[in-house]
């Protein structure tokens, strides 16, 4: 039931999917000369995605907000640009898994401290940890500093001799990002819907109550930082291939605040409404950029605007359109406990979304 | 009733600030009893199951559970001894379906963090013990109905499947008929005297009708102190508590 949602979601979600992988096949009709732009920019709306989907496990699922998320993102990015050699592209087979442990190893240090502080402490402690990397990077000799690090190469996907991805071809590098974003949006939909996700989302509703039900509830919480850390990381592996360089931008809360808003946008604890809302805010961000100078205000705005009418973002535009809610309000209070019931039956049996 | 004793509190105190909530209070619980704790709004009930529970740890004195001392355990420790609770507020995860809710309390028996990923067949165990702990309190029809969508009443049966799920030897149980209709309170009534011969609990009751019912023991508190305490026969004929508290009920209680 939770994490369960209309068919239509599922529908919607695919064909979005097919739209964005078909991306080849019409991208030069429609862009005509801007196709390759449009084709990275798609690309980064890929990897921000899968950032914003690995915020959502702590933000929507367990209900910690974090502000410092954007740390494990360029600690991907840095992870990828310090350990690459610098005349010869590196294995994704070495890669991946040193970035994963890097970013699993300072998740449980980070976590180990925070996650027992709740609320606006949990925020305040993930902001200050983001800063404190932000500025011991950005005034670090061996990170280049404000500079940050370029990647001469990025790294090789392959078996023996034989290249499996060519992660240079803007087009399987695109591939590539999708079939990651698709393997850590599975992943999220298995985590949310095992007993583990149920352990979390009690957290959620009530920690206090876990805890008298016998629950560990800090150990639940510290596995969900590090899973959500090592995807960002991930995330941030990929943009820092797709950029060729890691930079302190990377790391600091703009990119965390960012990331929330996308969160927002979308709709938090959907799993796949956090994917929406990256793409949504990439796509405002493109068109205001290129309206006015003052974009900001536009985005802000939007996001105020976006909290005011979409209380559960995009994702809950899908999941209950206006004109469904509209039928549910008319119906007496009364009558509630009847329709969810109904609702329950209904969706029990298949397994759908 | 047996003489063995699970649960003992010597000179239990604790204090918030100049308040004294529960004052010097020697407690004790035998194993198969229901003890009720009654007293006037105030008089440090809560604040007593709170400290049985291990939810806030007394200014002074100490709560013995099968002679080992809960001091200094966390309330995951102390639920995992046997020490099972419900609390006053309903209590109960929203979101999550009747069964769904009990099987997350089921599930503790699984055992460390990694409890959740444990194999079907576990799984299987998990489910069938939520729904026979759901039919315990007659709640098999509403298995799959958000917890939010159930009625208050059947969201207080739930809590106390949830407490049985997690096979506790002793239930601590805060209020479980606070603000139900007469029949709902007749029913739970009902399924706390059927549970006596598996189960020891604490209560803490308004409901007169249901206390003196139930009850094998009662200790009646008053300002944080323990007015009088022994078998359910001498505290209903108690002066001393008929002064005290039930003389508002007088008409009530010989009814």
């Amino acid at each position: 039931m939770l994490h369960r949602y209309p068919k239509r979601v599922a529908i919607i979600m695919l064909i979005l999917t097919a739209l964005v992988a078909a991306f080849p096949l019409w991208g030069e009709a429609v862009f005509g000369t801007q196709a390759n732009f449009m084709l990275e920019k798609l690309t980064l709306m890929l990897i921000l995605a899968l950032f914003a989907m690995s915020l959502d496990l702590l933000v929507g699922i367990v209900g910690l907000v974090s502000l410092g998320h954007a740390l494990f993102f360029g600690l991907g990015a840095y992870t990828l640009a310090l350990a690459s050699p610098d005349f010869s592209p590196a294995s994704m087979w070495w890669m991946l898994p040193l970035v994963m442990g890097v970013s699993a190893s300072i998740g449980l240090f980070i976590g180990v401290l925070v996650i027992r502080t709740k609320g606006i402490f949990f925020i305040m402690t993930t902001l200050a940890f983001g800063q404190m990397l932000y500025y011991f990077i950005s005034t670090s000799q061996f990170a280049g500093g404000t500079d940050g690090v370029f990647i001469m190469f990025r790294p090789s996907l392959a078996i023996g001799e034989r290249t499996l991805v060519d992660l240079d071809n803007p087009y399987s590098f695109f591939y590539f990002c999708l079939g990651m974003l698709l393997i850590g949006y599975f992943f999220l939909r298995w985590l949310t819907r095992s007993y583990f996700g149920q352990v979390l989302d009690g957290i959620h509703d009530n920690e206090h109550r876990m805890q008298a039900l016998g629950y560990a509830t800090s150990g639940y919480k510290l596995i969900a930082f590090v899973i959500a850390g090592v995807m960002a990381a991930i995330a941030g592996m990929l943009a820092a291939m797709q950029y060729g360089f890691a930079n302190p931008a990377q790391l600091g809360w703009h990119t965390s605040g960012e990331v929330l808003m996308m969160l927002i946008l979308g709709g938090m604890g959907t799993i796949f409404g956090p994917i929406l809302g990256a793409f949504a805010y990439e796509i405002l961000l493109f068109i205001y950029e290129h309206a006015t100078t003052h974009w900001p205000i536009l985005m802000g705005l939007t996001i105020i605007a976006a909290v005011l009418v979409l209380p559960r973002g995009i994702a809950g535009l899908i999941i209950a359109p206006p004109w469904q809610r509209k039928r549910n309000n008319d119906d007496a209070p009364a009558a509630k406990k009847e329709q969810a019931s109904e609702a329950v039956q209904s969706t029990t049996p298949r397994k759908e979304g | 009733m047996q003489d063995k004793t699970i649960l003992a509190t010597h000179g239990l105190t604790r204090r918030f600030g100049g308040l004294v909530a529960v004052n010097e209070v020697d407690f004790d619980v035998a194993s198969n009893e229901i003890h009720a704790i009654l007293g006037p709004n105030g008089a440090g009930k809560s604040t007593l199951i709170n400290l049985l529970s291990g939810e806030i740890p007394p200014s002074e004195g100490e709560v013995l559970y099968r002679g080992q001392s809960i001091q200094g355990k966390s309330m995951r420790q102390i639920a995992r001894m046997g020490i099972g609770r419900s609390h006053q507020k309903t209590n109960i995860f929203p979101r999550l379906s009747c069964l769904q809710n009990c099987e997350l309390a089921a599930r503790i028996h699984m055992g460390g963090v990694f409890g959740s990923w444990r194999s079907r067949l576990r799984a299987h165990a998990v489910s069938e013990r939520a729904m026979e702990m759901l039919e315990t309190c007659r709640l098999t029809h509403r298995a799959y109905i958000p917890a939010a969508a159930m009625s208050y009443g059947e969201q207080r049966q739930l809590q106390i499947a949830m407490v049985l799920a997690t096979a506790p030897s002793l239930m601590l149980l805060d209020e479980p008929m606070a603000g139900m209709g007469r029949e709902e309170t007749a029913q739970v009534t009902e399924l706390l005297a059927s549970l006596t011969d598996r189960y020891t609990l604490v209560l803490i009751e308004h409901d007169m009708d249901s206390v003196f019912r139930l009850a094998d023991r009662i200790t009646v508190m008053v300002d944080g102190s323990v007015l009088e305490s022994g078998p359910t026969e001498q505290i209903r004929t108690s002066e001393k508590v008929r002064d005290v508290y039930l003389g508002r009920h007088d008409e009530e209680v010989t009814a």
